[in-house]
């Protein structure tokens, strides 16, 4: 099959079926992590399953695991069908599987063992940062060579969106990683305060804004239209979204620290950058929306657009509660809260694990030239995914804006009402709650898993009678 | 479909030139990053001791770590509570406290003095933290004492019957590592933490014997408690 096929697609099987693993493995931690919360008995008491080891493992398995084999499933996908060519190098491709997973393997390994440089979302200690840097370029360099080689005239702009998450991801990631190693596994920021504090969240806010939004409208980009079967609403939307967004989004990470030790001007710099970027963030998003426009009737009976339609529902929703909580007043209240911890998932779990899916769904039926095993299984992971979501985030807002009311509130005496553990208590039910919602989410990923394996083994039993391969 | 397929001319050239579209975006990525960070580290105003010496700790030749009193001002870690630090970090207590007070009425009130900028200057990574799952500890040093903090790292709820902090029963077993926490003091000299030579070599005696408790201990009692801050100053313009 391999040799016949026109295009290199075996390593896009194999990262898209290691992503449906990673979305069920990186939920599980999650699910076990927002139980602790409400549950501390779960800690049990060993090193290796507190809270505070695992939640890193939860973040890169989500993140780096799931996100970047979807990313890279996804980007050698769309890249070679949009440029009419194969891979620039299959062997590159393979070695950026096997290097990206024995990343993964590593943090699953170093991170319980308390291994980490205290960075959050850059955990990782050193030999591993080094290791992500080599695998990421291989990633880069693969993806802009099979670019150069292209039939068509121009390039498409699902590429444009891959190709600025790439670059300003290795940025990133290389300066808010430099450290001074002290051991084999131990090593400190050559930054400290308040410029590490800046430096982190302009990774932070990045890694957000590029890895899991520029890249993601990569894919939104390439398979709306690709699902819907229609061309892209606006191409001048397209232009405007993408280099607003590669200019604004940068600005971001200092809306993160407002009202600390971080001079005035830097904060209210973001804040004000980060108001303005709904007019981008909410242009892409009706450009993906409106592509149905005049055939929304394709929702009742297409799943998988469905995950993609909704997807960006929440994209609209987070890109509009993220400039909101950038304005100082609202920020003085939801800072330090489960608002944060809340607006963060309805990106993550709605908009980026969604169109994810939608991606994933459309991309195993074309891989391995089937229909899937059960399209009903794909409407109840999306009511799964939709419902576990939904009440994930009503309960951190809820959590969370009552933990900031209660933490400034006063009595007719002039006196703090609360202390800081009556907040804590006032928390339970809403973790036993987003404890729930996390469940739903990652029974929605169960189910997705079982699908897919359940299609590949239908394809490999049967194949499909009009057996041709893929075509562009 | 609602408009008609229309680009400029730079646009156009891009979309037909990979690495135009490359070096195009990579600048334009650069932009916000070096106008919000590079300022950081030359700007005067960054610093609040740059206009209030005082609140820096002013060594004398051949001063120890030892010699430093609460409120003297701002030091490096002692090698005691640098390794505190270290556990701090390992097991991603940052991750449910941040160390970092806003200037409202209800922190003030809540935590104390609100955190000045060159209060971590000694803190490779800083750790100011995003989520209160658990209260501040900017300023913990000295509001409870050394046993009460030993009894809530063992069993939290003992004491705090609301809290939903993991055990930690394991830190007092644990022994902190004279050659270690050496390393790691050289290391953090190499990025500028003013370590001196008798700092370094006083440090594998000063932990011997130490458990990981005792360093968490010494690292929480001595936070927020290095400069002593006055109400009466604006230090921050």
């Amino acid at each position: 099959m391999e040799t016949t096929e026109k295009y290199h697609f075996d390593v896009v099987r194999w990262f898209s079926v290691a992503a449906v693993i990673y979305l069920v493995v990186g939920t599980l931690v999650g699910v076990l992590i927002a139980s602790q919360l409400a549950w501390p008995v779960l800690n049990f008491d060993i090193p290796y399953l507190t809270f505070g080891r695992l939640r890193p493992l939860h973040t890169n398995a989500v993140i780096f695991a799931f996100g970047g084999c979807v990313l890279m499933a996804t980007a050698f996908y769309s890249v070679q069908r949009t440029c009419g060519v194969k891979l620039w190098s299959n062997k590159l491709a393979w070695f950026t599987f096997w290097g990206w997973n024995l990343i993964i393997v590593s943090a699953v390994i170093t991170l319980p063992l308390g291994l980490t440089s205290g960075k959050e979302y850059a955990e990782l200690e050193w030999p591993i940062d080094i290791a992500i840097a080599v695998v990421w370029v291989a990633y880069t360099v693969n993806f802009v060579m099979t670019i150069a080689n292209r039939k068509s005239s121009h390039i498409y702009v699902s590429n444009w969106f891959f190709l600025g998450m790439m670059i300003m991801i290795t940025y990133l990631h290389v300066v808010n990683s430099l450290a001074i190693p002290v051991g084999m596994f131990k090593s400190y920021s050559i930054f400290s305060g308040v410029q590490d504090a800046m430096i982190q969240w302009w990774w932070g806010h990045n890694a957000v804004g590029f890895y899991l939004t520029a890249g993601f409208l990569g894919i939104m980009y390439y398979f709306v239209p690709k699902q819907a079967n229609r061309p892209m609403f606006s191409y001048r939307l397209s232009v405007i979204h993408f280099w607003a967004l590669t200019f604004g989004y940068v600005w971001l990470g200092a809306h993160h620290l407002q009202y600390t030790a971080l001079p005035d001007w830097t904060g209210s710099l973001g804040a004000a950058i980060s108001i303005a970027m709904i007019i981008p963030s909410w242009g892409g998003a009706i450009n993906g929306m409106m592509t149905l426009s005049g055939a929304w009737d394709k929702l009742r009976t297409d799943y998988v657009l469905r995950f993609l339609i909704a997807s960006l529902a929440f994209y609209a929703m987070s890109t509009f509660e993220g400039p909101i909580m950038s304005i100082k007043t609202v920020n003085a209240l939801s800072h330090y809260t489960d608002w944060t911890v809340g607006h963060v998932h309805s990106g993550a779990l709605g908009w980026v694990g969604m169109v994810a899916a939608g991606a994933l769904y459309h991309m195993v039926m074309k891989l391995w030239n089937t229909e899937m095993y059960s399209s009903k299984l794909i409407n109840t992971h999306f009511w799964l995914a939709t419902v576990g979501t939904v009440i994930y985030i009503v309960a951190l807002w809820i959590s969370g804006i009552m933990q900031g009311l209660m933490w400034r509130d006063y009595d007719d005496f002039g006196t703090l009402t609360y202390t800081f553990a009556e907040s804590v208590a006032a928390m339970h039910p809403y973790y036993a709650m987003r404890a729930v919602g996390g469940f739903l989410y990652m029974l929605g990923g169960v189910v997705m898993l079982y699908n897919v394996v359940m299609t590949i083994r239908q394809a490999s039993t049967h194949p499909s009678t009009s057996a041709e391969p893929a075509r562009a | 479909m609602a408009d008609k397929i229309y680009s400029t001319k730079l646009q156009d050239k891009l979309e037909r030139n990979i690495w135009a579209l490359i070096l195009m975006s990579a600048f334009v990525l650069s932009i916000g990053g070096i106008v919000e960070i590079v300022p950081l580290f030359y700007l005067k105003s960054t610093m609040e001791h740059n206009e209030r010496p005082e609140i820096m700790w002013d060594r004398k030749e051949g001063q120890s770590l030892d010699d430093w009193k609460a409120g003297d001002g701002i030091r490096p870690y002692t090698a005691l509570e640098l390794a505190g630090r270290d556990v701090y970090i390992r097991e991603g207590c940052y991750l449910c406290h941040s160390q970092m007070i806003r200037p409202f009425r209800d922190e003030k009130e809540r935590y104390g003095h609100y955190s000045l900028a060159s209060e971590s200057i000694y803190d490779h990574p800083f750790q100011w933290g995003s989520k209160r799952t658990g209260p501040d500890l900017a300023r913990v040093g000295g509001k409870y004492s050394d046993e009460w903090h030993v009894r809530h790292m063992i069993a939290p709820r003992s004491v705090v019957p609301e809290s939903v902090m993991p055990n930690y029963p394991w830190l007092v077993d644990a022994m902190v590592d004279g050659d270690t926490i050496t390393t790691n003091m050289k290391g953090m000299r190499t990025i500028g933490v003013p370590y001196t030579d008798a700092d370094i070599a006083a440090a594998a005696a000063a932990v011997s014997g130490k458990s990981e408790m005792d360093a968490m201990v010494a690292y929480l009692q001595v936070l927020g408690t290095m400069a002593k801050l006055d109400y009466g100053v604006n230090y921050r313009d």
